[in-house]
């Protein structure tokens, strides 16, 4: 039976209102609803991102749960070392990295190959606000094709690096997308991560109302948006199998998406005509995996 | 071992409004209108915040909630409104 | 006495500390001349002598964070590396001692590049100096052995809480054997036991958060200045481990190791294998009447500036050997040593000389002649020596080269 809201409800979440988070953070929102699923016998580590300063200042801290911040390019690492621990200890904890873009695709990068290589037994979270904004909206890995960023003002040009599918790659036992802007395929999707050994890693996209340019009431109906356009498609690949697990009835033009965005304001028809060509490519490219036994 | 009060150690507990009361970051307050509300619980799953409070009926707590207005947006019955705070 | 005798190099003797201490996670990255002691652990955890994690990172970087993520959950840790490997550990070696994570590692001690090059050099650790790890500089195989079973204690000691290297020269000490006292494990059990966290670990019946943001006005200063504590405790925490070493082994360390300086007039200051050598030119200069001593200054960091001061404020002479450099400045141990003597009334001469770098050979000869070279030396000049640089450089009239 998958888990209903009465469910969660009952569940203790480790996100304690008051943080330092912006209104309508992504991050915030995804957190509390996903700390439910992994429950109380959980451990997160967080390196340098907009969750080091939403956890707020110290002597305080708005998670309740045991939580290590580390050095930008460290995160899985840390957590590698931390499950390596436990397993000596015989504790059975659940150990979860909570990175940002940044800390995911450009500078964690390595640490998060080596950890997914190793088949490490932990869950990876990369919660993907497309760029470095904690730092103040600058240009990342993950940063789409076109978006101002204070790093890329005339639009960034080259395409969005792939994570989920680099990890994919390493044939790691899971691997997800998920979005706040289809909360119960994004709980399913960690229950699911919590079912199975090894190196799990899910791919949250996290709207963030200041970077992208969008008001704050908008970042579940945006984030729903994204995936309705083809622009950040849901998907798992469980064992190199690939099942696309949220598939829009009809698709929504790109544009649907891109103009309710400052960071997309200035893109002309043309290049919101070339993106959205990137996206249904994508997509397609997506529909043919599904159909194979196995994507790896 | 006793622990010497020169031991300062880089770590902090967990605690509600651990950033101060940031109700008072709002600028428009979601209002319910419990006659609309058919406890769905959409406003309760999808608050960033953890500020939408899970009693029989779904109640705000004001001390911390930002006023982002998502609650408002997903409401289906249209039953949660952005009123501006006034002084 | 016990324990049982072997023909080992300091990398093995490295290994078996390790296994001695009972180290539960072992992340591990390749880098000569390191390498054997990890590929040792291997062959003791593959032979079932050794029941330990083994973690084969991809990076230093990674090694490290790994054994911070393993020290916070509440075990012992142990890592290895040398040169690059621990330049590129420093971000997280300040997050180790930040975090008070008494995690233990062996460092070969090796040149940094440019140009490659695998032998003896201090720069590596040297340059670690301020990150809040204590630095253990060790001459012989027994030794590496020994200071690692002594530094996990000093470490693990709920006053200090840092973690430490020993350090140790590279194929002059990690790939020469030497015969080795291994002890037996029930006595290193007893010396060391199981490490418990006595300040905090990551435990979800009670959440910590370790290292969230802090504002100038909360204790981030009085954070720094805990360390500080932590390692001004280390020097007597330091004492007492020694003695109850020397008690159960038979063997004794000081932080400051002394050979012939009672009634020494002058007086040799290094580290590592340096000070081996420098015992052998004693010996001789003694034996042509001149009374020479030396001090080996084991324990870098905290600096042992007591014992340091009250051993070399009797000589008339200092020769200070550093086989690392502080550009802009000079030989760092020499800077150290200077410091210390500043408040005496009446110091002795001071002679810096920087020498061996990139694993270049220094016998008892050279420091013979730097020995010389300072008796002759006016003094009071801040200057370091460039000991031992190529004829065509010394022949062209370049002041500080000798």
């Amino acid at each position: 039976m998958p888990l209903t809201v009465k469910d969660l409800m009952k569940m203790e979440g480790a996100y304690l209102p008051g943080s330092a988070a912006c209104p309508g953070c992504g991050l915030s929102l995804s957190f509390r609803i996903a700390s439910r699923v992994l429950g109380k016998n959980t451990v997160y580590v967080v390196p340098a991102c907009c969750f080091s300063v939403v956890q707020s200042p110290m002597p305080l801290t708005s998670i309740k749960a045991p939580l290590l911040n580390i050095a930008f390019a460290a995160a899985a690492a840390a957590a590698s070392g931390i499950k390596r621990a436990y397993e000596t200890l015989n504790k059975d904890i659940n150990v979860v990295v909570w990175a940002g873009d940044g800390g995911t695709a450009d500078i964690g990068l390595q640490a998060l190959s080596g950890a997914a290589e190793r088949n490490e037994n932990i869950i990876y979270v990369c919660y993907d606000n497309e760029a470095y904004m904690n730092t103040g909206i600058q240009r990342s890995g993950a940063t789409p094709r076109g978006a101002w960023t204070r790093t890329t003002l005339k639009g960034k040009e080259e395409p969005k690096k792939n994570v989920p599918m680099i990890v994919a790659a390493h044939k790691a036992p899971y691997v997800a997308t998920a979005s706040v802007g289809y909360p119960f395929d994004l709980i399913r999707k960690f229950e699911k991560a919590l079912s199975i050994k090894g190196f799990r890693y899910i791919h949250l996209l996290s709207p963030c109302p200041p970077g992208w340019g969008i008001d704050s009431s908008t970042t579940v109906e945006i984030a729903k948006l994204a995936t309705d356009t083809y622009f950040f498609p849901l998907y798992e690949v469980e064992n190199g199998k690939l099942r696309i697990t949220v598939k829009p009835p009809k698709r929504r033009p790109l544009k649907d998406y891109l103009s309710v965005q400052g960071r997309f304001r200035h893109l002309s028809d043309e290049e919101i005509e070339r993106m959205e060509k990137e996206a249904i490519n994508w997509w397609n490219h997506l529909l043919e995996m599904e159909k194979m036994e196995s994507i790896l | 071992m006793g622990l010497s009060e020169e031991l300062v150690l880089p770590i902090s507990r967990p605690s509600k409004g651990a950033s101060g009361r940031t109700g008072v970051w709002r600028v428009f307050k979601p209002v319910i209108d419990l006659q609309k509300c058919v406890k769905c619980w959409q406003c309760w799953l999808l608050c960033p915040e953890e500020t939408i409070l899970a009693d029989d009926v779904p109640k705000v707590d004001y001390d911390y909630c930002k006023g982002c207005g998502v609650c408002a947006k997903v409401c289906p019955t249209k039953a949660i409104t952005m009123v501006e705070e006034r002084e | 006495m016990k324990g049982t005798w072997e023909l080992i190099n300091a990398n093995e003797a490295a290994a078996h500390a390790a296994r001695l201490a009972r180290v539960k996670v072992i992340p591990i990255y390749p880098i000569t001349p390191q390498t054997m002691i990890v590929e040792v652990i291997e062959e003791f955890i593959v032979k079932g002598m050794m029941n330990a994690e083994y973690m084969r990172v991809e990076s230093e970087h990674s090694a490290m964070a790994a054994a911070i993520g393993a020290s916070s959950a509440g075990v012992r840790t142990f890592t290895a590396t040398a040169s690059q490997g621990l330049l590129y550990m420093h971000e997280v070696l300040h997050w180790a001692a930040g975090s008070r994570l008494p995690i233990g590692m062996a460092v070969v001690n090796r040149a940094v590049g440019p140009p490659w090059n695998i032998h003896a050099d201090h720069q590596d650790a040297i340059s670690q100096r301020d990150t809040g790890w204590m630095e253990f500089f060790v001459s012989s195989s027994q030794e590496a052995l020994d200071s690692i079973l002594i530094m996990y204690k000093v470490a693990e000691n709920s006053k200090v809480l840092l973690p430490f290297m020993v350090c140790m020269d590279a194929f002059i000490l990690s790939h020469t054997h030497m015969p080795v006292n291994i002890p037996d494990q029930e006595d290193v059990d007893s010396f060391l036991p199981e490490y418990r966290p006595p300040h905090w670990s990551l435990d979800p019946d009670n959440p910590v958060d370790m290292g969230n943001l802090t504002m100038p006005e909360e204790e981030y200063m009085e954070m720094r200045w805990s360390i500080e504590r932590g390692m001004k405790n280390a020097r007597e925490v330091f004492r007492e481990t020694s003695d109850e070493f020397y008690r159960i082994f038979g063997r004794r360390y000081g932080m400051v190791h002394s050979y012939k300086v009672e009634d020494a007039e002058h007086i040799i200051v290094t580290s590592g294998t340096l000070a081996s050598e420098a015992e052998v030119a004693v010996d001789n200069m003694r034996r042509n009447g001149r009374k020479v001593g030396l001090l080996k200054i084991s324990l870098f960091r905290p600096f042992p500036q007591e014992e340091t001061r009250t051993i070399l404020s009797k000589a008339r002479t200092l020769t200070v050997i550093d086989r690392s450099y502080s550009f802009g400045y000079g030989g760092p141990l020499a800077m150290e040593i200077r410091s210390v003597l500043y408040d005496l009334d009446e110091r002795p001469k001071l002679v810096s000389y920087v020498a061996g770098l990139g694993g270049r050979d220094v016998t008892y000869k050279d420091i013979e002649k730097m020995v010389l070279h300072s008796e002759k030396e006016k003094g009071k000049r801040m200057v370091t020596y460039w000991y031992g640089l190529k004829e065509r450089i010394r022949s062209s009239g370049f002041e500080e080269v000798i």
